[in-house]
């Protein structure tokens, strides 16, 4: 009786581990967050191509030198000219005039990674496609009618979306096609079922046009750049798992003490 | 006489310290044979001791406003000298309080704990309970992240479903039409001032268990058998035996919560939830709102149960009874034995089935509802109540039946035929597929007839309960 | 404590268990202890500041904040530095023998040029900001008075070095935060370059 009991208490971490998740498949990310060099590279990306609309306003400027970027080097290269290392690294733009150029203020970066995950933003930043239907003219598979521009254009080029057709019948997808004929075709050869709908989704992306890096190089640059995001929203993340070891080591060597000594007093309960 | 014992002797005289420490600690005697289960008292002291004193120390650095307090808990993770330790330690413990408390309550309800002589013991932990339950909801606004928005906006607006004074009573908790500066800032005070209230309580839990002893894995009274010189034959001194005894448990609790907060303190999105990350904002709610884990087994009562008469109270009071119906455990369960291991097998089978129930219905309060996870969510709510309604039915020894015990009885066989109803002539059920509609339907006559209708056809029955303890 | 009790080991054991749990207690406090410190934003916000001293005329005091505490900045007379050494037998510290500056200003000026004067502008007796007061021999600080600071919570005085007089409140002079010369006309309080 016990033992089913601890049993099923043992399962409830795991049935509950079936919670959450989206639809959408994401790539994985893969970073290593103690690479200093894709934190640096990440840095400079960062800084060039993200800060101008969002900010990491929860972090200063000085916690860069963490992974191996010298004061001098973020005063010089990464910082605003009136900014001091100690600030936070806001950005200038006012909340109003992001609203009115995308709709949206551009959110706070710094715990991005932490609230979408890395594989969504990893993934979100090269899932960019043209869609003449959007202000920006481009359209994301992992954020639906997103409202920024591909501002990485430049070293990814352009991408576009190869669609397929999905018929569904009560959510279930029956067959897919490569054009919305074909799944026409087969819905009436299949009785018309009134259930039955066409579902217009992105296949895959296609280069349309070719930019500065090819594929691989434009993933690495992705990659340190959610590197550096990782890191720096939760910067104390290494050293938080060093020290672990060393509590859990100092825990280990209490416990043999403790349970020496309760085993030595027990000695005298029959 | 020596200096320490002259000492001593002068606190004595003024202060009953050596008194206090014998009949608590060291001529306390507690039973020889705590197994497992009765780690998680001292357990539970722990956590609150780590929740008071990190709480305290975040609360020095914490800015209780709706402008500052998001950006304030990011400068304790990242300014702060060590305030990451000590916000994970606190948001850890949370956690933990609940796990170690779940624990122990399933420990007292195991073997009787509840029982007389130990109801007054009983009631204390629940209002306990109830109170942590308090505190931890109002500390969970004060990060002021979307979930802590919008998991406050929707338990408050719980009130808003009570006729008549509903809507006057939320306004006046929030101080506000909606959850805002005001809100967070009397919950923070509030949070401040309850785990002290809490650490009282736990007072007085100690105090009536002090005063009628220890239960244990037997529920054998261990006073009725006591030696020479008036020790109980089966006792021990809690001090040192237990002292020790506990020691090794702490240390290995704090080997799991210690791996919890260097290596996985978010533990997936369940201690501390992803859309928590982004600040408040009253204009954009998340596309999926959950409690914390320790809250969804009631919030999925309270969506279980639908709306009727024009109003949603009814989900309202469902939850409330299945907090409420703890309290009545002690006159509920009417058998002779105290312990699991003696009384009939009727109860063993309903305590896993509610064990089981308790999980699902918590990750079901994790999900989002849909008509089949509804249908499910319906007949455990049925369930859960049946264990806590039916228990005078299937733990009474004797086939007469008390008039409360008939009370209880007629509200699940009300319940059951209304759920019934609702389920296949209604349109409640019409969303769910027929399949899960019919077992559903299968499990709650079964559940409804095996521990309703059966036990009072023939009565379970406890075995002797020996004199000694058995271990 | 039956029969066949090994005390000794008992003894031992408790002793070890206790220890180790000591350590740990320790290493817990440590967190909260640290926790106390300036954090990274009070750092950030105490970051030596710049003074641009050009503008700043023969006695003149010119006011920067460093560490949320007001930095005093004055340009001294020739004259100034002359009454400095007359003052000495009504000063309580003339030689500035107490640790209240870099060593760069235990000097008679008590600065790293003599005319430009740098100081932390708060009484040494209870954290008052005492008062500029240049003119000679005002009516309420006597005739003797040669221009300095005045301290009106408690009386306290101190001259143009920021020495304090003998017999008022105030211990000790006022304290010379680190500073150095970035260039002629810029001043940097609170980094001195580790010459200190």
């Amino acid at each position: 009786m016990k033992k089913l009991i601890i049993a099923l208490i043992m399962m409830a971490p795991g049935m509950l581990h079936a919670a959450g998740g989206g639809n959408i498949s994401l790539e994985s990310a893969s970073i290593n967050l103690e690479n200093d060099a894709a934190k640096q590279r990440g840095a400079k990306y960062f800084v060039n191509y993200c800060l101008n609309c969002h900010s990491l306003k929860y972090e200063r400027w000085q916690r860069m030198q963490e992974f191996g970027i010298s004061i001098d080097d973020i005063s010089e290269h990464l910082m605003p000219a009136n900014a001091k290392p100690g600030d936070l690294m806001t950005i200038a733009m006012k909340t109003g005039d992001a609203k009115a150029w995308f709709g949206n203020p551009a959110p706070d970066l710094t715990l991005e990674t932490r609230l979408r995950g890395e594989d969504w933003v990893y993934t979100y930043l090269k899932s960019f496609y043209l869609d003449d239907s959007r202000p920006f003219g481009v359209n994301n598979t992992v954020f639906d009618k997103v409202g920024m521009p591909h501002v990485l254009w430049e070293l990814q080029g352009f991408k576009k979306a190869v669609y397929r057709y999905d018929v569904t019948s009560s959510g279930h997808v029956e067959q897919s096609f490569d054009s919305e004929a074909k799944a026409e075709a087969w819905i009436k050869e299949h009785g018309g079922d009134a259930e039955m709908k066409i579902q217009k989704v992105v296949d895959r992306l296609e280069t349309a046009q070719a930019g500065k890096l090819d594929d691989a190089e434009y993933d690495k640059v992705i990659r340190d750049i959610v590197t550096f995001m990782a890191y720096m929203a939760e910067p104390v993340k290494l050293e938080r798992q060093r020290l672990g070891i060393w509590v859990l080591l100092f825990l280990a060597v209490l416990f043999i003490s403790a349970y020496l000594l309760k085993k030595e007093y027990w000695k005298d309960i029959h | 006489m020596s200096t320490k014992q002259n000492l001593v002797n002068w606190i004595d005289d003024r202060f009953p310290m050596t008194k206090v420490w014998n009949e608590h600690l060291a001529q306390y005697y507690a039973p020889k044979n705590f197994n497992f289960w009765y780690f998680f008292g001292s357990l539970a002291l722990l956590v609150l001791v780590n929740q008071i004193l990190t709480g305290v120390w975040l609360a020095m650095m914490y800015k209780p406003s709706a402008a500052d307090a998001f950006a304030s808990i990011e400068y304790i993770m990242r300014d702060v000298e060590w305030g990451w330790l000590i916000r994970y330690m606190h948001s850890t413990g949370a956690s933990a309080f609940f796990i170690v408390i779940y624990l122990h309550m399933f420990r007292g309800i195991l073997y009787g704990s509840h029982k007389n002589p130990r109801e007054m013991v009983w009631l204390f932990g629940v209002v306990i309970y109830v109170v942590m339950m308090a505190t931890a909801f109002m500390g969970y606004l004060l990060p002021w992240g979307q979930m802590s928005f919008w998991g406050a906006q929707v338990i408050v607006n719980l009130f808003q479903a009570i006729p008549l004074i509903g809507e006057e009573l939320s306004v006046w908790i929030r101080g506000d039409y909606v959850i805002s500066d005001a809100t967070l800032n009397r919950f923070f005070a509030l949070h401040f001032l309850l785990p002290f209230i809490l650490a009282a309580l736990v007072f007085l839990h100690i105090v009536a268990l002090h005063k009628v002893g220890s239960n244990n894995p037997d529920g054998v009274d261990i006073k009725k058998n006591k030696d020479e010189n008036g020790i109980p034959k089966d006792g021990i001194p809690f001090h040192p035996y237990y002292t020790v005894k506990d020691i090794v448990g702490v240390v290995v609790f704090l080997m799991f919560f210690a791996g919890i907060i260097f290596f996985w303190p978010e533990a997936n999105g369940y201690f501390i939830e992803k859309p928590n990350f982004e600040p408040a904002n009253p204009l954009k709610t998340p596309e999926h709102i959950a409690p914390v884990w320790y809250f969804t087994p009631f919030y999925a009562i309270l969506r279980a149960v639908p709306s009727f008469a024009g109003t949603q109270v009814w989900g309202v009071i469902a939850m409330g009874v299945s907090i409420v119906a703890f309290f009545l455990l002690p006159w509920l369960d009417q058998s002779n034995a105290k312990s699991h291991r003696y009384k009939g097998p009727l109860f063993k089978y309903a305590l896993a089935i509610f064990v089981v129930t308790f999980a699902i219905l918590g990750y079901l309060g994790v999900v989002s509802a849909t008509a089949d996870r509804t249908l499910v969510a319906q007949l455990l709510t049925l369930i859960y109540f049946g264990f806590f309604f039916l228990m005078p039915a299937y733990t009474r020894e004797t086939s007469d039946k008390t008039t409360m015990a008939k009370i209880y009885f007629a509200a699940m066989a009300i319940s059951t035929i209304a759920t019934l109803y609702y389920w296949w002539l209604f349109d409640g059920g019409a969303d769910g597929s027929l399949l899960v509609k019919l077992i559903v339907t299968a499990i709650a006559a079964g559940h409804f007839v095996i521990f309703g209708i059966k036990p009072w056809l023939k009565p379970e029955q406890s075995s002797p309960v020996p004199e000694r303890v058995t271990e | 404590m039956s029969e066949g009790a090994d005390l000794k080991k008992r003894r031992f054991l408790t002793a070890t268990t206790s220890v180790i749990g000591a350590v740990g207690v320790v290493g817990v406090a440590v967190p909260f202890i640290a926790s106390w410190q300036p954090s990274t934003r009070a750092k950030a916000a105490g970051a030596p500041v710049e003074a641009d001293i050009s503008k700043l005329g023969p006695g003149e005091l010119l006011r920067v904040k460093w560490r949320g505490k007001p930095v005093w900045i004055m340009r001294r007379t020739e004259k100034n530095l002359a009454d400095l050494e007359t003052l000495d037998p009504k000063l309580a510290d003339p030689a500035s023998d107490m640790p209240q500056q870099p060593d760069y200003a235990k000097n008679p000026h008590r600065s790293r040029k003599p005319e430009v004067w740098v100081a932390v502008g708060i009484c040494t007796h209870l954290g008052c900001s005492p008062t500029y007061r240049p003119e000679v021999a005002p009516e309420d600080l006597g005739p003797d008075w040669l221009g300095g600071f005045y301290c009106a919570c408690h009386g306290s005085r101190f001259d143009l070095a920021g020495r304090v007089y003998s017999g008022v409140p105030a211990p000790t002079n006022l304290v010379i935060p680190p500073y150095q010369f970035l260039d002629d006309n810029t001043l940097l309080v609170g980094d001195d370059g580790g010459a200190a």
